[in-house]
Order: C-alpha cells, then structure tokens, then sequence
C-alpha cells in the first residue's frame, strides 16, 4: 500500500515537473551587466593567507585615509577608538584620535541635544544623525558604513581596492540603458556598474601619509583596503596564531589516537 | 581470550607495556585538549572589552559648593564627590583612630592639599547598597556622613564607618587631579 | 541487552558496588557505550559518522549556551550583540565562528550518516525505529538551524525567515493567516526573533532526548555492519569498549582537525556576506540564498514553475520540498529487498551513486540564481529525486539479484575457510 500511494505520489511530482519543464522557455537570458562586470583584481595584503597578520604601518596610513576622505560620508560604528591601540598607537595619541571627532551627548545644563569630543570608550560616529539624513544628503543614496564592508562582500578587501581605483569612463559599446545616469559614476567594479559615489581617491596627495610613503592613489585604496580588513576582523592575527597551536596540537593527538587504534585492534586478525 | 593469549607469551611483555603507554599518552593528551577547551568557556564571562572601556571617567568637579556632594559614575557603580567643609574636616579629625572600626586618617583618605576632596564609591561596604546623604536633604546619618538605611551602616564626614554592621570605610577608588577642577577616576 | 555473550557489568570496588545499587548509572553507561555493548567487528570508518554528530551537537550546545550569555534578541541590538561577541566578549570570536561552523559541520556529519545508512540499508527491519527517529531528528536540526540562522539579523536572515515562512502561505484558505501566527506579525520582526531565540534555544535539548531514543533503538537489535549480515555469534562482535571508543577517538581527531582549520583559516567560508549587512526591511538582497546544507531542498522548491493541475507552481513547490524530506519515513516500506548492503546489490549500488550525483546537483543549482540552465538542471534533479525513492527503489528491489553474501561477519573478515576454523575453534572451547 505505501509503495502503491508512493508511486502515485512520485509520477504527481515527475509530471508536475515534466509539465513545468514545458512551459519554462529555456533560452538562456543574455545578461548585459554581466559582460561588463568585472571580478574584483586581487590584491596582496600582510593579512592574507593563513599565517596573515596586520602590518601596523599600514593600518596607520589606512586609518587616515578613512579619517581625511571615507569619513565624511561613512560611519565606522562597531569600531572603539580605543582599540585603535592595536595599530601601535599608545593611550595618548589614541585619545587625542578621538578627541578629533564629535559624538552626541547632551547638555549637562540644559538637556537639550549637544555634542562633546570622543573618547576612547566611544565608537567611532555616524556622520550622519539618521538613515533619512544619510540619503538626503547622497542623491538618495545610502553610503554603508563600513565596520564589516570587507566581509560584507564578495571579494572582500580586493573589492574595496578594486572599486576605488576602478572608475573609468563607459566604455564605448556600453549599451544606454546601462550608461550611469545623473548622479551616478561608471565602475565595472560594482555589481550594477554605476554607483552615486564619485571616485573617492582622485588625485596623488590627496592624503600626507605621516610616515613618508608616496600617496598614490593605488597606495592609498591599497592601505585604506587593509584598514578596513582590520576593522571588520581585528581578531584575526590571534586567530592565525591560535589555530596553528590547536591544529598543532590536534595533529600530535590525532597520531596518538591512531597508534592507540591500531594497537587495540592489533589482536584482532583480519584488520 | 586474546589478553589471555597475549599473556601466555612472555616475549610480548615488552609489547604489552609499549601499548600501555599509547594509550596512557593519548588520553593524557585529549585530557589536556578537554581542559584547555574549557578555557574560552570560562573566560568568556570575564568583563568584555567595552565594559574594561570604561575603566576611567573624567567628573568636572568646578561646580560642588563647598558642603556639597554630587553623585557620579565609575565602572557603572555610584561614586560620591563631597567638598568637604572646613568644620567637617575638623570633625573628622577630632576623631580618635582607636575608636574606629577601620582606622583611617582622612588624609589617608584624600589628596595632599586636596583634603576638602573626599571621592569614594557609593556602594556600602556592607551588602552593596547605595548610601543616602549625597544629594540635598537627604539622611546623612548620626555622623554626619553618609547613611545606608538598607542596614542601617552610619558613616562618618571621611565616609569611615562608625555604627552599623557594614565592616569597612567607603572604598576610595584610584583617582588624579587632572586640572584644579577635573578629576579622573580610575 | 541485544546478545547472550554480551560482557556484564561487574563492578570491583566497593564503592562502585555501593552506586549500582543506588544508581545504577555506571552501568547503564557500560552497557550503552562500553564493554557490555557487542559490536560487529567489521564496521568500517563510515561507522563513525554516529558518534561524530553527537559530539557536533554538543559542540552546538556548548558554544550555544555561552554564546546566549552575551546575545540579546532585538531587532535594534541583535546585529550590534554578534558584533559584541566578535570583538569584546574574552574570546567571543572563537565561540561565536565555533558554533557557525559547528552547524555546517553538524550536517556534513549527518547527511554522511544518512547517505551511510542508505547504501548499506540501515534503515531496513529490524531497524525501522532507528530510521524514523534519525528522520526526525533531521527535520528539528533543520529548524533549529533555520531559526538560528536568523539570529544574528543581517540581511540573510531577515529574507530568509521572510522567504521560510513564506512557504507557508502557500497553504489555500488558512495559509496566510498561519504565516501571521508563525511570525507574529505581518513580516518578521521583534515578536518573530524572540521566539526564533526561544525556539532555537529549547530545540537542541530536544534534539538530545530524540538522539538518546535514537541509541536506545539502536541497541535494541545492536548495530548494523558494512555487510547487512546479522551478527550470528560472540566471534562476530567486539565490544564497543575499547574496540571501537579508539577507532572512533581517532577519527574524532580528524573531524576535530577540520573543524578547527576551518574555524581558524576560513571561518566565512560557508556563510554569505550578506549576513555581515544588518537587516533592512525595505531592502532585498539580489539574491537570496539559504545556507549550504538547504540548497537541494531550496532547488526543489524552484523547480516547480508551472501551475498544474489546478495546483499553482508555489504550493507544487512547497509539497515537494516537504514530501522530499518526509518520504524518507516511508522508506522502509519503499525498499522490499531483503538485502541490506549495496555491496550485494549491484543495480541498487549503481541507482545510489546517481542519487548522491543527483542531490550534489540540485545542491549546485540551489545556490545559483533562477535562471536557465540552472532551472532546468534543478527541474531533472527533482524528477531523479522522486523518482528514485518512490519508484525506481520499489521496482529494483522486487526483482534484482544480489550477489552472494558471506555466511557470516567473521567470513567477511577472514574469510570463508578462516571463519569455519574459528567456528569450530569456539565450539570446541
């Protein structure tokens, strides 16, 4: 009986799919956007690779990239100025970071709305006091804040480089509808080809990098990429070190564990 | 039947202790493996990075009046910031070490040449309640001081304990003038 | 227990003596899992997989538990808590990649064990209970998972409890008003987290009592073994301590070592990035996909796109998805061979093969997007799946010939000659 309702049951499903085959067109849809987006060029950073970590110098020239240009219009919240001491800074400088930026507070008087310096404790601001704000102030565009932008997408940091160095002009057999319309900037870089932000990293310069490195606007995506890697991960050169220990130490358990197999099983013919 | 037959065979000894220690080193070995996963499981209710943030806050202390006190926080626990009154601090002085249950001068209590300054948590050293005699009109007790009436514990103007079952003083936390009229705790 | 040779538990010390009087705890253990449980002596490494889902489970439960130590269930903070856990909570990061690895790895086990148990027929009399408990400790892991996944509150989760629930509209007259029930609102939000988090909270331990249900069948008729031939005397078996406590240690460690590779060097490998973008109600993902260990059911649900007998192509989609997991109660019955393992079987081994292709191709198009050729693909994916188990597996089993099996376990093992040998070896003794 089972086996009776199952096959009635299967050959609904299989002429259910069959019929469902017939009426789906096969034809494969030419997908324009497609042909002109580009995967994203790989990019080399200390952290890359399972015994990456994060060369500071760099997390300190990114860090200002995203001060002096990314900032403007994109938050950093899930980031502590505090932990900032991971890129080499100590508690003084860390604290006068932060004194740099203004957070909400309140008048301690009055009550009403205020701001005050940051400190250490605080997360980085939103430049932005809201999502509506946000829009009206970007052509109704959203700029993401940026905590976790290298794990939020595909490509991860070699995205994030890739997209600030890709702006370019359309190339000529772009067809109209695919052409940026006003407002928006040509990057085969990004998923639909035209984003509202203009290339943010125009000109070589446009940051003084403290430590003397050339500011070209490579270097610049370059550090400002790694940066972002750190902000979103700043787990991970603990995380390399500590998986080598475990895996370490798991690799010595598991010849242990199978010496010790073979020999409970040594008296046993036939194994 | 088989360790029967592996005993029967003395040339085996050897074998037989080699075979011991594997196992004995694979288990003391998944042992230390076991013990060091509890660790993260521990550690993990240890305070959070943010809340270790907030090991120090910075009070603007221009506006206590003399006689005043105000009521700030530190690690999220009450602090009271008392400007002491020059009688108060006569008071405390007047008071004999021998007749204090935890003796402390106030100087050891304040800052040098601050000793109108007197910062201590708010958190009865008793059960942890909150004192009252920080804000105005509120019971400072028989000494003047702060009073928990969760207990009834009697603190006097250094904030020392004097009569109720509380054990200790108010804790003086760590703090430093940081300018004439900004302290920071912690 | 199942066999007259098994080992008693005798305990030495007095103390021990004193606590199997009391609570006979240390016994029930060597009984369940110790040398009073006779095993077949010719299980292979596939035989593994069993303990291996148990200890993912308590991997799960363990990182679970602490992780809801720091986790708050809002809309407004559940995003905001993960990234909490990530990088202030001592260690969080471990635990948090531990136990969103642990799932992936949790099913990787499980559908090993599943496909384990269909090549060699584990699922056949006398150990139809042991099949229907599995099956249904499958549907709650899926659950739990589901919900879990929707915990964190970035996109993924969002759509993907709105495209889960979704599937319950499908049902005519009552389905739009289960759909609010389920979600407590019009679209998931606060009401729909809090019992996610309460859900998938109490669902693990659930999970847990089913399993030991699952091992209290098991030793009803003991284990199965490679070669589906039942175990005929004491030279048949081995206990399962130490025997088989160190072979399954030792693939423990390599289960362990993946686990952690992946954990420490890979840790978003499985997952989708857009999981790290908080959830917007406004705004969809371009392409909504669930986790890895979904995609052939996600393929099945796809491959339905035309209404068909007065039946429209959603709720097709539905019903199959739900028959592919639930015919696998029916499977016992569907199977009439008496041969267990496929070993024996050759036509059933080849049609098995084709399954595990079939279910990796629909795992395939159930991550890439509804277009063509991946429609298609998916659409004869499905009709394989059905067909197999509902057709093509009733016919092959009334009418193959298997290949001769060995007498007994012991034959398999040494051989025909050794095993008579030994026959007469333990007769004589």
């Amino acid at each position: 009986m089972v086996r009776l309702i199952g096959f009635f049951v299967g050959l609904g499903f299989i002429f259910a799919l069959l019929y469902a085959i017939l009426v789906t067109p096969l034809a494969i849809e030419h997908n324009a956007t497609e042909e002109f987006h580009l995967e994203p060029r790989p990019l080399a950073l200390a952290s890359n690779g399972v015994f990456g970590r994060f060369d500071t110098a760099q997390l300190q020239r990114g860090l200002k990239v995203y001060k002096e240009v990314c900032a403007a219009c994109h938050g950093l919240s899930q980031v502590r100025f505090g932990q900032l001491e991971a890129l080499g800074y100590d508690e003084g400088q860390v604290k006068a970071l932060a004194a740099q930026f203004q957070v909400p507070s309140i008048n301690p008087d009055t009550g009403e709305p205020a701001t005050r310096p940051a400190l250490p404790s605080d997360h980085f601001p939103s430049p932005y006091p809201n999502e509506v704000a946000a829009r009206a102030a970007n052509g109704n565009a959203l700029p993401p804040d940026l905590s976790l932008i290298t794990k939020a997408r595909h490509g991860g940091a070699a995205y994030v480089h890739s997209l600030l160095t890709g702006y370019r002009n359309p190339p000529a057999n772009l067809p109209a509808e695919l052409r940026p319309a006003t407002g928006l900037h040509y990057n085969p870089y990004f998923a639909n080809l035209n984003l509202a932000m203009p290339a943010p990293l125009a000109s070589e310069g446009q940051v003084t990098f403290d430590d003397g490195t050339r500011a070209t606007v490579d270097q610049m995506a370059k550090d400002v990429s790694a940066f972002l890697v750190w902000t979103a991960e700043p787990e991970l050169p603990r995380r390399h070190a500590y998986g080598w220990a475990v895996l370490g130490f798991l690799f010595v358990l598991s010849v242990l564990a199978y010496l010790s197999y073979r020999s409970v099983w040594a008296d046993k013919k036939g194994h | 039947m088989d360790s029967q037959a592996v005993a029967a065979a003395p040339s085996d000894d050897e074998g037989v202790r080699r075979r011991d220690f594997i196992h004995l080193a694979a288990i003391s070995w998944a042992g230390v493996g076991t013990a060091a996963a509890v660790v993260p499981l521990v550690y993990q209710m240890g305070p959070s990075g943010d809340v270790l943030s907030l090991s120090s806050a910075e009070v603007d202390i221009s506006a206590i009046q003399p006689g005043q006190a105000i009521k700030t926080q530190w690690r999220k626990q009450p602090v009271f910031i008392r400007n002491l009154t020059p009688q108060e601090i006569a008071a405390a002085k007047a008071v004999p070490l021998s007749e204090l249950r935890d003796p402390q001068t106030i100087d050891e209590r304040t800052k040098p040449g601050k000793e109108n300054w007197l910062i201590t948590l708010g958190v009865c050293t008793h059960l942890g309640c909150v004192p009252l005699g920080a804000a105005e009109g509120e019971n400072r007790g028989d000494y003047g001081g702060y009073f928990c009436p969760c207990h009834g514990s009697h603190y006097d103007t250094a904030a020392r304990i004097r009569k109720g079952p509380a054990p200790r003083n108010l804790a003086v936390p760590e703090y430093a003038f940081t300018s004439d009229t900004v302290v920071t705790i912690g | 227990m199942s066999f007259p040779w098994a080992k008693n538990y005798a305990p030495q010390h007095p103390l021990m003596q004193w606590m199997d009087e009391k609570l006979p705890l240390p016994r029930f253990v060597y009984n369940a899992v110790g040398a009073g449980y006779p095993v077949p002596r010719n299980l292979n490494y596939w035989w593994n997989f069993g303990v291996l889902a148990g200890f993912a489970l308590v991997i799960q439960i363990v990182t679970g538990i602490v992780l809801a130590m720091h986790y708050y269930a809002s809309t407004g903070g559940a995003f905001n808590s993960v990234e909490h856990i990530m990088r202030d909570v001592n260690g969080g990061w471990l635990l948090r990649y531990a136990h969103m690895n642990g799932a992936s790895f949790f099913f990787i086990v499980v559908y090993t064990h599943i496909f384990r148990g269909l090549y060699f027929g584990s699922y056949k009399a006398p150990r139809e209970m042991i099949w229907l408990l599995g099956v249904v400790i499958f549907l709650l892991m899926m659950a739990t998972a589901f919900m879990g996944y929707v915990l964190p509150w970035g996109q993924m989760s969002f759509w993907g409890a709105q495209v889960i629930t979704g599937f319950f509209s499908a049902i005519p007259l009552v389905g739009e008003t289960l759909r609010e029930w389920l979600l407590g609102g019009f679209a998931p939000d606060q009401a729909a987290l809090n019992r996610f988090f309460s859900l998938h909270y109490l669902l693990p331990f659930v999970i847990l009592g089913v399993v030991i249900l699952h091992i209290w069948a098991l030793h009803i008729p003991g284990s199965s073994n490679p070669t589906g031939v039942e175990v005929k005397d004491e030279q048949d078996t081995v206990p399962f301590h130490p025997y088989y406590t160190a072979k399954d240690g030792f693939g423990l460690t390599i289960f362990l070592i993946l686990f952690f590779a992946l954990v420490f060097f890979a840790p978003n490998l499985l997952g989708h990035p857009d999981n790290y973008i908080e959830a917007n109600p406004l705004s969809t993902p371009a392409h909504i996909v669930p986790e890895w260990y979904f995609w052939p059911f996600y393929a099945i649900l796809r491959a339905f796109t035309g209404n068909f007998m007065g039946i429209d192509a959603k709720l097709w989609g539905v019903l199959a998805m739900f028959a592919s997991i639930a015919l696998l109660f029916f499977l016992p019955w569907l199977d009439r061979s008496p041969v267990r393992s496929a070993t024996y079987r050759p036509l059933y081994r080849k049609f098995f093969w084709v399954l595990v292709a079939d279910v990796a191709l629909l795992g395939v198009c159930g991550v890439m997007p509804a277009s063509q050729p991946w429609i298609i693909l998916s659409q004869i994916g499905a009709i394989y799946y059905f067909a197999h188990f509902l057709i093509i597996l009733p016919m092959i089993s009334r009418n193959e010939r298997a290949l001769p099996m060995p007498t007994s376990i012991t034959a398999a093992v040494l051989g025909e000659g050794a095993a008579k040998t030994a026959d007469k070896a333990a007769s004589a003794a």
